[in-house]
């Protein structure tokens, strides 16, 4: 029998597409402007039966378009509705002119993003590349190892985003998350509801005794400052991830952080990486523990904002530290979580651990406890020094020639 | 009918100080679309261009009544979503207010880049107007051609030249577009008869459905004419048949001002800067391909309303 971590909780079979559908039936937003698209389509096909049966008070738009589905959901959050949407891979690259719209007018937007690669050549299967395409465009993102976490990040999203005065986004892996039946535990409606609180904006356009012009052109003289702002309520944000999560925990039990650190704190050797290849790679961390190898994992939930000097100081006494990303910034050098993993440690001043960088799983291609083994392999032969850290980016699992 | 004298009582939502050109059409349009609205609260959107840089140049607005612009080609999208969030608190009862949403749009913002978020808007039925006040080219970024502009127009990007005569394609009948989609309102109106623009407004705004109107608005800078010009040179398009002015209520279709006397193209072309090179000798052919346009679509026009014809 599985226990529930909440006393009131309801444990259930989920797919990650159904528990964040779950979750925005609870939260019952006003609006839900959204367009379908694998592997996200789910979510708002369920959503949808939620709306024409009547179960929430929410308003769906079935617009004609990404783009206009975040236009419109940028419109409904301006108007002062509390607003949702979701999407995935080309859905979420059609909307890149608004997504840098939300977050620069500061609105508190939440969308279930499920992580799927991007065209050409068209592949509907996980990996990261959408959202790590979006990670500069001012949204707070959650990253998500489980439907558990999926329907948690949900929940904990929208109070941050309010809080934070950002939009954010929450992920899960394609398919393997999305489409995956999983054992998770639900909250009661009313519980959810009585975290979530009820939305008060401080102004909205739909308050028309208080009319005011918003997106107006900003020239030399303003743009600079609002742009500044923008990038501290990003880096101010990592404060109300922690509040929230602080609370989430008190309220529900589950204990979230920026990353999760797995056997990482006498670790000699280990994997950054985010998403659902984090539970795989949690298998082989017990198993090399088991032959006494000190292996760890840092499994990141917020990449953005990114927790950088927390981080640094985590894997500071780390000999050797491989970064896993899903996706690759084609920029002749690094994939991004590596950048950012190497320039935070370098900038806190730790040069000690050797770090290299590994390139897995595009288009949802195969990463499986052995290939995990591997990279600790090197790890292991990179620490002790019987191999140099490699320069570049590894390859996992794909044929070269 | 509009009363002038009922009309002079309503406020005045946009104010003066905005940095549109002397003799500019879309504020014209912008302070009649509101002085229709009267004393109903309204929302408005507008897409990137004139309109909404000259109007908000921040910290100052010209706008007394809430007014939001996102991107160029979503005022459709943005304006529905306005709209749905208040059909949802309003349910909710969050909001009590009676609001009407009207959403701005250029030509280039409504012809080419907005065409699928205003078609998507209208098609899922969200009581709002849509106002394309169309001065037939990208304006804002440089006067571009777009697909409102008509055939032989010089533009920056379809210019007269050695080898070419300005834009070689007709205009698209975006209206026509629109009556297409169904709606309960769709009107062709131009700035110069006030009446005639703000009686359309009210009816637009009083349907319980989408409504749309494309309105002909001269653009000093980019047809080149004195600034002074702008209301009888928009006149001149209906007095031509370049522009009519028609409306087509719940299908039917109805012509609102019927030229005295049907002046021919020429006298529209002739003042504007933008099309004098058809006046050379060796482009006569262009001014002839003009007018048999602006007589076959007339005609059309006239059979349409003349048969009370359903859309
Ligand atoms: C996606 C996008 N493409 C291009 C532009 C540049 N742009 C801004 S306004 C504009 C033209 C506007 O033309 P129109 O809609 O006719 O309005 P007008 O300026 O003529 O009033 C263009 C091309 C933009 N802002 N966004
Ligand atoms: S360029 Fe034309 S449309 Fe733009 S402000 Fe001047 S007159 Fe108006
Ligand atoms: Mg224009």
């Amino acid at each position: 029998m599985i226990k529930t971590v909440y006393p009131k909780g309801k444990i259930a079979a989920k797919t990650g597409n159904e528990v964040m559908a779950e979750a925005m039936r609870q939260i019952e937003p006003d609006v839900v402007a959204a367009y379908p698209i694998t592997p996200a389509t789910e979510i708002v096909q369920i959503f949808s039966q939620f709306v024409a049966d009547g179960i929430v008070k929410s308003e769906y738009v079935a617009v004609e378009s990404e783009h206009s589905a975040m236009s419109a959901t940028i419109a409904a959050s301006a108007a002062g509705a509390r607003a949702m949407t979701g999407t995935s891979s080309q859905g979420l690259a059609l909307m890149w002119e608004m997504l840098y719209i939300a977050s620069g007018l500061r609105l508190p937007i939440v969308m279930a993003e499920v992580n799927r690669a991007l065209s050409a050549p068209i592949n509907i299967h996980g990996d990261q590349s959408d959202t790590m395409g979006a990670r500069d465009s001012g949204w707070i993102q959650i990253y998500s190892e489980n439907s558990q976490e999926a329907y948690d990040n949900m929940i904990q999203a929208t109070k941050i985003a309010e809080k934070a005065k950002l939009p954010t986004l929450v992920t899960t892996d394609g398919f393997i998350i999305s489409h995956c039946m999983e054992v998770v535990e639900t909250y009661p409606d009313a519980d959810v509801k009585a975290f979530v609180g009820e939305y008060k904006p401080e102004r909205y356009l739909l308050d028309i005794k208080k009319p005011y012009t918003l997106g107006s052109i900003d020239l030399q003289d303003y743009y600079f400052e609002h742009r500044y702002q923008l990038a501290q309520a990003m880096k101010d944000s990592q404060n109300v991830i922690l509040e929230v999560a602080k609370d989430f925990e008190k309220t529900f039990g589950r204990k979230y952080d920026m990353y999760e650190k797995y056997k990482l704190d006498d670790a000699e050797l280990a994997i950054v990486v985010i998403g659902s290849t984090a539970g795989t790679a949690k298998v082989v961390v017990d198993a090399l523990r088991e032959k006494g190898v000190k292996a760890g994992l840092l499994k990141i939930r917020v990449y953005r904002p990114f927790p950088a000097e927390m981080i640094a100081k985590d894997l500071a006494n780390v000999k050797a530290i491989a970064v896993m990303d899903r996706a690759d910034s084609c920029s002749g050098t690094f994939a991004p979580v590596y950048s950012d993993v190497v320039a935070a440690l370098y900038s806190a001043g730790f040069t000690v651990p050797k770090v290299v960088n590994y390139v897995y799983g595009l288009g949802g291609r195969e990463i499986n406890t052995e290939h995990i083994t591997q990279v600790y392999d090197t790890l292991g032969k990179i620490a002790s020094g019987k191999e140099k850290p490699f320069a570049g980016i590894e390859y996992i699992n794909v044929r070269i020639k | 009918m509009a009363n002038l004298k009922e009309l002079s009582k309503n406020p005045e939502r946009v104010t003066g100080g905005h940095r549109l050109c002397a003799g500019c059409g879309a504020g014209i349009v912008a302070r009649q679309t509101l002085i229709a609205a009267g004393n109903t609260p309204v929302v408005l959107t507008s897409a990137t261009g004139c309109l909404e840089v000259s109007t908000t140049v921040f910290p100052y607005t010209a706008w007394k009544t809430p007014f939001f612009h996102s991107a160029f080609e979503n005022s459709a999208a943005t304006c529905s979503g306005i709209e749905t969030a208040y059909r949802s608190l309003k349910k909710q009862g969050k909001i009590s207010d009676d609001i009407r949403f009207i959403a701005f749009g250029g030509d280039g913002g409504t012809y080419d880049i907005g065409l699928q978020s205003l078609s998507g808007a209208m098609e899922r039925g969200h009581r709002m107007l849509y106002i394309c006040y169309n001065n037939e080219a990208y304006m804002n970024t440089g006067i571009q051609r777009s697909g409102a502009t008509p055939l032989g127009a010089h533009t920056t990007t379809a210019p007269a030249g050695k080898a070419r005569q300005g834009k070689e394609q007709h205009r698209k009948n975006l209206t026509e577009i629109m009556i297409a989609h169904g709606i309960p309102y769709v009107a062709q109106a131009y700035v110069g008869n006030w009446n005639d623009y703000i009686t359309k407004v009210q009816k637009a705004l009083s349907v319980d459905g989408p409504s749309f109107i494309n309105i002909f608005t001269p653009c000093r800078l980019g047809w080149n004419y004195k600034p002074e010009d702008t209301m009888p040179l928009a006149r001149l398009a209906v007095e031509t048949c370049v522009w009519p002015s028609y409306e087509v209520e719940n299908g039917v279709y109805k012509i609102n001002v019927t030229p005295k006397e049907k002046k021919p193209v020429t006298e529209f072309l002739k003042p504007q800067g933008r099309f004098k090179h058809l006046f050379k000798p060796e482009n006569a052919h262009i001014i002839e391909a003009i007018q048999k346009e602006v007589d076959m679509k007339w005609e059309l026009l006239q059979r349409k309303a003349s048969a009370g014809c359903q859309a």
